[in-house]
């Protein structure tokens, strides 16, 4: 009898029905709701408790603000999506904004396969979009695609995320049920609260130890 | 020959060391803390009630979710595997590396693949296995196993740590966290990318849509399964739930629970491998479900809610016996509250015969466990099935009886025979009263820090009746 069998079997043989719980009651999550502003606040507060940054940006020019981020940094190259619409604007503004004068942009146009040691060495920020945030935990959520791969988020020791104001939600439940996840999730899908960090030495916080050690969350307003 | 160290010898070895006192009570200390702050403005009864349903209804459809979660995945491109022990499970993930011919092996945390001692049978067939979470890099390092379900490496101080990763990698003996972090990051970065293989475990696996989520603080479980060519996730068949929906709360609990966090940096969602144009993530995704004993757990309805367990810790953070002695002095994977109720299961009550009397029953665990597994109820029924103590529910446990005296269970036939008397029970009461200068001073361990406890000349019986006699 195959492994699966016998213990689907050892399952289903059970003499009397499993004591179901009482009903779910959800409301305890649900009830946690905020308005617009408290959103932003909460979202904000949040991400700040973990060492991530937030800058809030008119929707028209974020370009600019950015920028003087990068440049004060002395950031030289910046990994960037060409299809979606933060792509195209930045693209699109960017020897403007810039003044040519940096970082410079790069796209993550090829397998990993054909570029990991570049990847893993060489680019020193990513940029992406993001679906929403959440409020209570000071999230982000992001769904990589071909666009932009999973890797962009993790691997350059800075990430930064676009996220617009009127899309932070109180919690992730109401975030799941209203762009309605369950009816299919991408191969990947991530919620993302900060810089990566760990307190394995000592309860001593660190940053920064496997994935990038600074998140900068560009708020769009 | 050497007798194995059991429970007690470690526990006595631990407590006499200073250095390993401190640093789990400083550890614990600031655990606990944090948990508090992190449920401050929260109905946390609620959400405690909402978790254990929301596990309890899993645990209930078990059979029908595992089915639902095989029949989602394998829609999604996973490949799901069976093992009925760790053996089975070992055997499947090391053809499964052998097919890919794999040397390198990166692993992200994973409490299953401790328990079925995965690393040693990968060895043995001549692949590598590099833990990849920092605690556990340290403890690999130092060829120890982890004191802490979620802090590894929290039996060592950063002195410590710096003198083993000096010793072992070069670097410099540095007591500074940020340093030897970065150093360990710099060390597995080269293993990421080399390596063949991932290997991760689960911390919820969602049958409604055949996904399995990722709980961490590092990005090295994100970089295990998205950088190496294979992802193959090992988790227990308890891990399953119904839908997306029901993940909400256990992730709620476990994450302040565990740490008090309000959640953890990366909460990684893999629904099936690398989609065609995609550029990366794995090429092929593999889940190995690993029943290790939990069928039988799940057989009984009491020892079933061991099984809603979702491994955040706070019952070994909270727990007065773990605080003091540390995780290595149980010997088992599981150390704390949540290892003496379920260690006994995979491993049998004749191995672990110590561990479900190694509490006080002060009720700790039960009180702040996410899911409100009854730990001092289950520990009771443990120490009752290890002496085959209840006729009318026969014992159940691998092992049960193995505790079982002649001569004590003789002595308390003796006593319920007499209790069932009343004539000899009064006639028994007398003559003890009247020989009570007769009683030990000594009873064994139990008087080494206490006074004996001495029978009254008078019981409560012959006292309650002279008072409502004289008030009367
Ligand atoms: S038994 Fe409860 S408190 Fe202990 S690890 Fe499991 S869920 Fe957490």
């Amino acid at each position: 009898m195959s492994a699966r069998e016998q213990i689907l079997g050892r399952l289903r043989q059970r003499k009397a029905a499993v004591p179901a719980s009482e009903q779910p009651d959800f409301s305890v999550l649900t009830r946690r709701q905020w308005s617009a502003g408290e959103r932003l606040d909460l979202f904000r507060q949040q991400i700040e408790s973990v060492h991530g940054e937030v800058m809030r940006v008119p929707r028209e020019d974020w370009l600019t603000p950015l920028v003087g981020w990068l440049q004060q940094r002395e950031i030289s190259t910046l990994l960037a999506p060409r299809q979606h619409e933060v792509g195209q604007t930045l693209r699109a503004g960017w020897t403007a904004a810039t003044g040519n004068k940096g970082p410079e942009l790069r796209a993550y146009d090829r397998p990993i396969e054909a570029w990991k040691p570049e990847l893993f060495s060489e680019v020193d920020a990513a940029l992406t979009s993001t679906l929403g945030g959440i409020a209570e935990t000071g999230s982000l959520v992001l769904w990589p695609d071909a666009d932009q791969p999973r890797l962009m988020s993790l691997v350059p020791p800075i990430h930064i995320a676009v996220l617009d104001a009127d899309r932070i939600y109180s919690n992730w439940l109401e975030l799941l049920r209203e762009q309605d996840w369950a009816a299919g999730m991408p191969a990947n899908a991530l919620l993302i609260s900060g810089p990566s960090k760990t307190a394995d030495i000592e309860q001593t916080l660190a940053y920064g130890v496997h994935g990038p050690a600074e998140l900068l969350v560009l708020v769009r307003q | 020959m050497t007798a194995e160290p059991t429970f007690h010898t470690r526990a006595r070895a631990s407590l006499a060391d200073p250095q390993i006192r401190a640093n789990f009570r400083n550890a614990m200390d600031g655990l606990m803390g944090k948990r508090t702050a992190a449920f401050e403005g929260w109905e946390l009864e609620e959400l405690r009630t909402l978790g254990a349903a929301v596990r309890q209804r899993a645990l209930s459809q078990l059979p029908d979710l595992l089915e639902q979660l095989e029949a989602n995945c394998e829609r999604n491109g996973i490949r799901v595997h069976w093992a009925r022990d760790g053996e089975e499970a070992c055997k499947v993930i090391t053809e499964l590396c052998q097919q890919h011919q794999a040397r390198h092996v990166i692993k992200g945390k994973s409490m299953v693949s401790e328990e079925m001692e995965l690393n040693h049978h990968l060895a043995g067939a001549g692949i590598e296995a590099l833990e990849s979470d920092l605690g556990e890099y340290i403890v690999q390092l130092a060829e120890e196993t982890p004191s802490h379900i979620i802090m590894p490496a929290i039996h060592k101080n950063t002195g410590e740590i710096s003198d083993l990763m000096h010793a072992k990698t070069g670097t410099e003996p540095r007591r500074d966290v940020p340093y030897l972090t970065s150093a360990a990051r710099q060390q597995l970065r080269t293993k990421f990318m080399q390596a063949d293989v991932g290997i991760s475990g689960v911390n919820f696996a969602v049958a409604a849509t055949g996904t399995l989520c990722l709980v961490e603080n590092e990005g090295n479980g994100r970089l295990t399964t998205t950088v190496p060519p294979v992802h193959i996730a090992v988790t227990g068949i308890e891990k399953v739930v119904g839908g997306l929906e029901d993940v909400a709360p256990l992730l709620a609990l476990l994450t302040r629970s565990a740490t008090g966090q309000h959640i953890t940096t990366y909460f990684n969602m893999i629904s099936g491998p690398r989609p065609e144009g995609h550029l990366d993530g794995p090429r092929e995704v593999h889940l190995v479900l690993v029943d290790n004993g939990r069928s039988e757990i799940w057989q009984d309805d009491e020892l079933l809610e061991t099984l809603r367990c979702i491994r955040c810790g706070a019952c070994m953070n909270h727990c007065p016996v773990y605080t003091r002695v540390g995780g290595h002095a149980y010997g088992t994977t599981y150390p704390g509250p949540i290892g003496k109720i379920l260690m006994p299961h995979l491993q049998g009550l004749a191995q672990t015969q110590d561990l479900p009397s190694a509490s006080s029953l002060c009720g700790a665990c039960g009180e702040v466990c996410p899911v409100k597994i009854p730990i001092p109820q289950l520990l009771v029924r443990l120490r009752r099935e290890a002496v085959d103590g209840d006729k009318l529910n026969p014992s159940v446990v691998r092992g049960h009886g193995v505790k079982r005296r002649r001569l004590e269970a003789l002595v308390w036939r003796l006593w319920a025979w007499g209790h069932a008397r009343p004539a000899l029970y009064r006639f028994g009461l007398a003559l003890a009263q009247r020989l009570r200068f007769l009683q030990p001073r000594r009873l064994g361990a139990w008087t080494r820090h206490r006074t004996a406890p001495v029978l009254a000349s008078d019981s409560l019986h012959a006292r309650m009746a002279r008072r409502d006699g004289g008030s009367s």
